[in-house]
C-alpha cells in the first residue's frame, strides 16, 4: 500500500562515507533499497512465521471433540449450555455447545468472568486437552464474551 | 415524529446525490455555477442531517418507544443523560452520527479553505459527497434509524448496563469524530492527486483537520481504555482487540503524517510517502468504522449482526477506495518527485524518516495480528488467531526505538547535524536521563530486574529533558531578545509557534502515558481469592479485608457486593467499595429473574499518584436463589411491589448469611499516568491545532508567497 522507503533518494555525494558508498548516487540508492527492503522482508517472515507458529486454532466442540492434540492451544467458540454453569471457589465449570447442534465439550475456567457471561451467551476461551475423560482446562483470564447491544438479542440466543 | 425524520433522511440522500452529481457536472462542463451549487449542497446536507438526528435524540429523551431504535436501546429507568447517550448505541444511530460528523467536517472544511486551491475543492467535494451519500443511503435504506413498531410497547428493554458509564458518552463520538475528519485530508489527496496539484497546499490546507482526527481518535482509543478499566471486571485497559486495534491503525499513520507532512512542508520531500499516508489513514478509518460494525472478527465489540447487504457495501467502499489511491499514486508518482534530497543521515528529516518507518512497522504489525483470523483461514483453511503475548513482542521494543527517537530527534538539526552538535545539545538530557534510569535502578529490585521497563523509563526521562530543555532555551532566546519576564517569554513563545511547542507538550504527555503503560504492565500484580466476611488477604503491602456484604435494591437492579477495608504497610488507609448489579431482563420477571440478569461489575477503584488499588466482586447466589425460587413458586405470578418486597427479602438474606464471595484484586503502578499523560497529549494537540489569535498575526503576518498561499485559516 504505501512505496517503497523513501529514505533511499539520496544522490549528492557525501563527505565523510567509506567510497563504495559514496561512489555512484544511483548505486547507493540501490543499495539503500535493497537493504530497506531486505529489513522489511525479514520483519514480514518473522511476523508470518511466529503468527502460524504462536496462533490458537479456532474450533468448534464437535470440532474439538473429533480432532484435538494434547498441549495445543485452541480457540473454543461456542454457546453456554444453559444450567451447566458451576461456580466453585477459584473455579468455575461449564459447558460449550455448538452454535448450531447440541455437541457439547465440558470446561474447567480459572481467572476472570466477562460480566455478559451467561446461560446461552457465545463466548470464546482458550482451551487445552485436559487428562483423558476431563474437562478441558481454560486458560486463566481467556474468557470473552460477545457483547450484545441490546437485550433482545441475549433473550433470542438464550 | 419518525416520519419528519424519515423524510429529513430522504431529503438528506437526495441533496447528497444532487451535490454530487453537480460537483461532477461542475467539473467537467467548468461551469462555476454549477460547481457552486454542488459545493453550497453540503452546509444544507449537514442541517438535514443534524435535524434527523436531534430528532432521534428527542426520540430517546421522550422515551418514544414508538421508534424501534428507542424500544430496543432505551427504557424510560435508563437514566437521562444515558438516554441521550443510547442513540449511538445502535448501529441505525451510529451511522446517522457518522454521516452526520462527515457532513460537520466538510462543511467548516469547505469554508475555511474557500477561494483557496480551487481546482482540487471540486473533486476533493466530490469525494466527500460520495463518502456521505454512502453513509445516508446506507441509514435510508438498510439501516433506518426512523423504523417504527405497529405495537408500541409500553417499556424498552434499556440500555446494556456494561455502556452506562461517563466514558460511553464521548467515546464513540470522538472515535467516529476521528475516523470522519481523516476523510477530510483523504478527499483533498484525491483531489490533488487527480488534478495534479501536488504540492505542499492541500496539504497545509487540510493540516488541521489532519490534527484534529489524530487528536479525537486519541482522545476516543483513551477513553475506551479508560471504559475498560473501570467499566469490565479484568482490571486492564488493552486487550488488542480487533476493534481496538482497527482504531489504533489509522492513528499511528497519522501520527507518522503529521510528522512527515513537516518536512513537505519545509524541504519538498517525501510527498509519494505523505500522500500514501493520509490515503492509507483514510481508508483505515473506513475499515475502522467496518469493523465495528460488521462482527467479522471476534470482539468485545461485535455485537451487530449487520446483514449481508450492509457487509458488502462497506467491503465494495474499502475496495474501491483502495484501488483509487493505489491506482492514483502509481500514475501520478512522476509529478510526486522529491525537490531534495537526504543530505545526511544525521539530520532531522532521517529522523522522523526513521520515526515513520516505525510507525508503519507498528501499524502493519497491529494491522497483520488483528486480521490474522481471516488470513490463516485464507491460506489454511483453519481459522486461528494470535494473543496479546504476539502484539506485545513487537510493539515493546518498537515502542522503545519510537520513544528513544522522540527523545533524540527534535535534537538534530535540520539538513544535516554534527555529531558534535548533537553530543552538545543532548548532553544534559542524556545525563538526566541516566540519573533517573540509575535511581530507579538502584532504588527498585523489579525495576532492576526488568530491563526493558528500565530502558523504558530512561528514555522517557530522555524525552521529557529534551522537551525541557526545548523551552528553557526558547525562552532564554526571547528574554534576551525582548527582555521579558520568563512567564510572559513562555506563553509568547509557544504563541509564536504553537505547533512546534504544542508538538513538544503532546511529546512530554506520550513519555508519561507509555511509562504508565510499562510499568503497569510490567509490574501489575492480579490476585484472585475467595474471603470469607472478616477475611484478609496481602498483596504488594497492602491487607485487604472483607469487612461486610452490601445490597441495594432498585428499580432498575439489583447490586450485591463488599465493603473493603484497606491496611497498607500495616497502618489504616481507609476502606472502598465492589459491587456486582443485575438487571433484570424485563420489569414482570420473577425474584429469581432480579438475580440472573444482564450485570454489570462496579468496579471499586483508588486511584493514586503512583499506584491504584482495584477490586471486583463475583458474589455467591447459589445460596439464595432457592429462597427466591421458593418466593416465585409459593406466590405465582406477582405484582410489582409484591416482586420488589420478595427481591428485598432475599437480598436481606444475603446479607444475614454472605456466603464466601470471589474477588479480584489488582495492584497497578502508574496507570494514572497513562490518564494524566492522555490530558497532556491533548492539551499539547489542543495548542498546535488552535488558530493564531488576532494580535499574532497582525504581528507576524508574513507574505502569502512565502506561506505558499495558505495562510491561517
Amino acid at each position: 500500500m504505501t512505496p517503497s522507503a523513501p529514505g533511499v533518494r539520496d544522490s549528492t555525494p557525501q563527505v565523510g562515507y567509506p567510497p563504495f558508498l559514496a561512489m555512484d548516487p544511483s548505486k547507493k540508492r540501490t543499495i539503500r533499497l535493497v537493504v530497506a527492503l531486505v529489513c522489511a522482508l525479514g520483519l514480514a517472515t518473522v511476523l508470518v512465521y511466529t503468527s502460524f507458529s504462536a496462533g490458537s486454532e479456532a474450533k468448534t466442540p464437535s470440532q474439538l471433540i473429533k480432532s484435538s492434540k494434547v498441549g495445543r492451544s485452541y480457540q473454543l467458540t461456542g454457546k453456554v449450555v444453559p444450567g451447566s454453569i458451576k461456580r466453585g471457589e477459584g473455579q468455575m465449570n461449564f459447558k460449550v455447545r455448538d452454535r448450531v447442534g447440541t455437541a457439547s465439550v465440558p470446561i474447567a475456567y480459572t481467572g476472570q468472568v466477562p460480566d455478559p457471561f451467561r446461560d446461552g451467551r457465545e463466548i470464546i476461551v482458550t482451551v487445552k486437552r485436559g487428562p483423558t475423560g476431563a474437562a478441558y482446562v481454560g486458560e486463566k483470564d481467556s474468557l470473552q464474551t460477545k457483547c450484545p447491544s441490546k437485550f433482545k438479542a441475549a433473550k433470542a440466543g438464550a | 415524529m419518525a416520519v419528519v425524520g424519515r423524510a429529513l433522511l430522504f431529503i438528506a440522500f437526495a441533496v447528497s446525490v444532487w451535490g454530487l452529481a453537480a460537483t461532477l457536472a461542475g467539473i467537467k462542463t467548468g461551469r462555476r455555477d454549477i460547481a457552486l451549487s454542488g459545493r453550497r449542497a453540503m452546509p444544507v446536507l449537514m442541517t438535514l442531517l443534524i435535524g434527523a438526528f436531534v430528532v432521534l435524540e428527542i426520540a430517546f429523551l421522550r422515551d418514544d418507544f414508538s421508534f424501534q431504535v428507542v424500544a430496543t436501546h432505551s427504557s424510560t429507568t435508563t437514566p437521562t443523560l444515558y438516554k441521550a447517550a443510547a442513540t449511538w448505541s445502535s448501529q441505525e444511530g451510529s451511522l446517522l452520527l457518522w454521516a452526520m460528523l462527515l457532513t460537520i467536517w466538510s462543511t467548516i472544511a469547505l469554508r475555511s479553505i474557500r477561494g483557496r486551491l480551487t481546482e482540487v475543492v471540486p473533486v476533493a467535494t466530490a469525494v466527500l459527497f460520495t463518502l456521505s451519500a454512502f453513509f445516508v443511503g446506507m441509514t435510508v435504506f438498510l439501516a433506518n434509524p426512523f423504523t417504527t413498531l405497529a405495537q408500541v410497547p409500553l417499556e424498552g428493554t434499556g440500555l446494556n448496563p456494561l455502556l452506562r458509564h461517563a466514558s460511553m458518552m464521548i467515546h464513540p463520538p470522538a472515535l467516529y469524530s476521528g475516523y470522519t475528519l481523516f476523510s477530510i485530508p483523504f478527499a483533498f489527496a484525491i483531489g490533488a492527486l487527480v488534478t495534479k496539484r501536488v504540492g505542499a497546499d492541500w496539504l497545509l490546507a487540510t493540516r488541521r483537520f489532519a490534527l484534529g482526527a489524530w487528536l479525537a481518535l486519541g482522545l476516543g482509543i483513551l477513553l475506551g481504555a479508560r471504559w475498560s478499566y473501570t467499566e469490565l471486571g479484568w482490571g486492564g485497559y488493552w486487550a488488542w482487540d480487533a476493534v481496538e486495534n482497527a482504531a489504533l491503525l489509522p492513528w499511528l499513520l497519522g501520527t507518522a503524517y503529521l510528522h512527515s507532512a513537516t518536512i513537505q512542508e519545509k524541504r519538498g520531500m517525501l510527498k509519494i510517502w505523505n500522500v500514501s499516508l493520509v490515503l492509507g489513514a483514510g481508508v483505515l478509518s473506513i475499515l475502522g468504522t467496518f469493523l465495528v460494525r460488521s462482527g467479522i472478527l471476534s470482539s468485545i465489540h461485535a455485537f451487530v449482526e449487520p446483514g449481508a447487504t450492509l457487509r458488502w457495501l462497506f467491503v465494495a467502499l474499502i475496495v474501491i477506495e483502495l484501488v483509487v489511491s493505489v491506482g492514483l499514486v502509481i500514475s501520478r508518482r512522476g509529478l510526486l518527485k522529491t525537490e531534495h534530497n537526504l543530505d545526511s543521515l544525521l539530520s532531522r528529516e532521517s529522523f522522523f524518516l526513521a520515526q515513520n518507518l516505525i510507525l508503519v512497522a507498528l501499524a502493519f504489525v497491529v494491522m497483520w495480528g488483528t486480521f490474522f483470523p481471516l488470513i490463516s483461514e485464507a491460506i489454511t483453511g483453519t481459522k486461528s488467531s494470535v494473543g496479546p503475548p504476539w502484539f506485545d513482542q513487537y510493539v515493546g521494543p518498537l515502542a522503545l526505538v519510537l520513544v528513544g527517537l522522540t527523545g533524540i530527534g527534535p535534537l538534530v538539526a535540520w539538513r544535516r547535524s554534527g555529531l558534535k552538535e548533537l553530543g552538545r545539545s543532548i548532553a544534559k538530557p542524556a545525563a538526566f536521563a541516566v540519573v533517573v534510569g540509575a535511581i530507579l535502578a538502584l532504588s527498585n529490585a523489579d525495576i532492576r530486574g526488568d530491563w526493558a521497563a528500565l530502558l523504558l523509563f530512561t528514555l522517557a526521562a530522555l524525552v521529557a529533558g529534551t522537551v525541557t530543555q526545548e523551552f528553557a532555551r526558547g525562552v532564554k532566546a526571547r528574554r534576551a531578545m525582548a527582555a521579558e519576564s520568563a512567564p510572559v517569554a513562555l506563553v509568547h513563545l509557544v504563541q509564536r509557534n504553537r505547533r512546534r511547542y504544542g508538538g513538544y507538550v503532546v511529546h512530554f504527555g506520550f513519555a508519561l502515558l507509555l511509562c504508565g503503560v510499562a510499568a503497569s504492565s510490567s509490574f501489575q500484580r492480579i490476585t484472585e481469592v475467595p474471603l470469607k466476611v472478616g477475611q484478609t488477604v496481602n498483596t504488594r503491602g497492602y491487607a485487604i479485608t472483607y469487612e461486610r456484604p452490601t445490597a441495594t435494591v432498585t428499580s432498575e437492579n439489583v447490586s450485591l457486593g463488599a465493603e473493603l477495608a484497606v491496611k497498607h504497610n500495616g497502618k489504616a488507609d481507609g476502606s472502598f467499595d465492589t459491587s456486582k448489579s443485575w438487571y433484570p431482563a424485563n420489569a414482570t420477571a420473577t425474584v429469581g429473574d432480579a438475580f440472573a440478569g444482564e450485570t454489570e461489575t462496579d468496579v471499586g477503584l483508588r486511584a493514586g499518584a503512583l499506584r491504584d488499588l482495584w477490586a471486583a466482586v463475583e458474589p455467591d447466589t447459589s445460596r439464595i436463589m432457592p429462597l427466591a425460587d421458593s418466593i416465585d413458586k409459593k406466590f405465582g405470578n406477582l405484582t410489582p411491589v409484591a416482586r420488589a418486597v420478595g427481591i428485598s427479602a432475599v437480598a436481606r438474606a444475603y446479607l444475614r448469611n454472605p456466603p464466601p464471595a470471589t474477588f479480584r484484586i489488582v495492584v497497578s503502578p502508574l496507570v494514572t499516568w497513562i490518564w494524566a499523560g492522555g490530558i497532556v497529549v491533548a492539551l499539547g494537540g489542543l495548542i498546535a491545532i488552535w488558530p493564531p489569535g488576532e494580535p499574532v498575526r497582525r504581528r507576524f503576518r508574513v507574505p502569502s508567497s512565502i506561506r505558499g498561499g495558505s495562510g491561517p485559516a
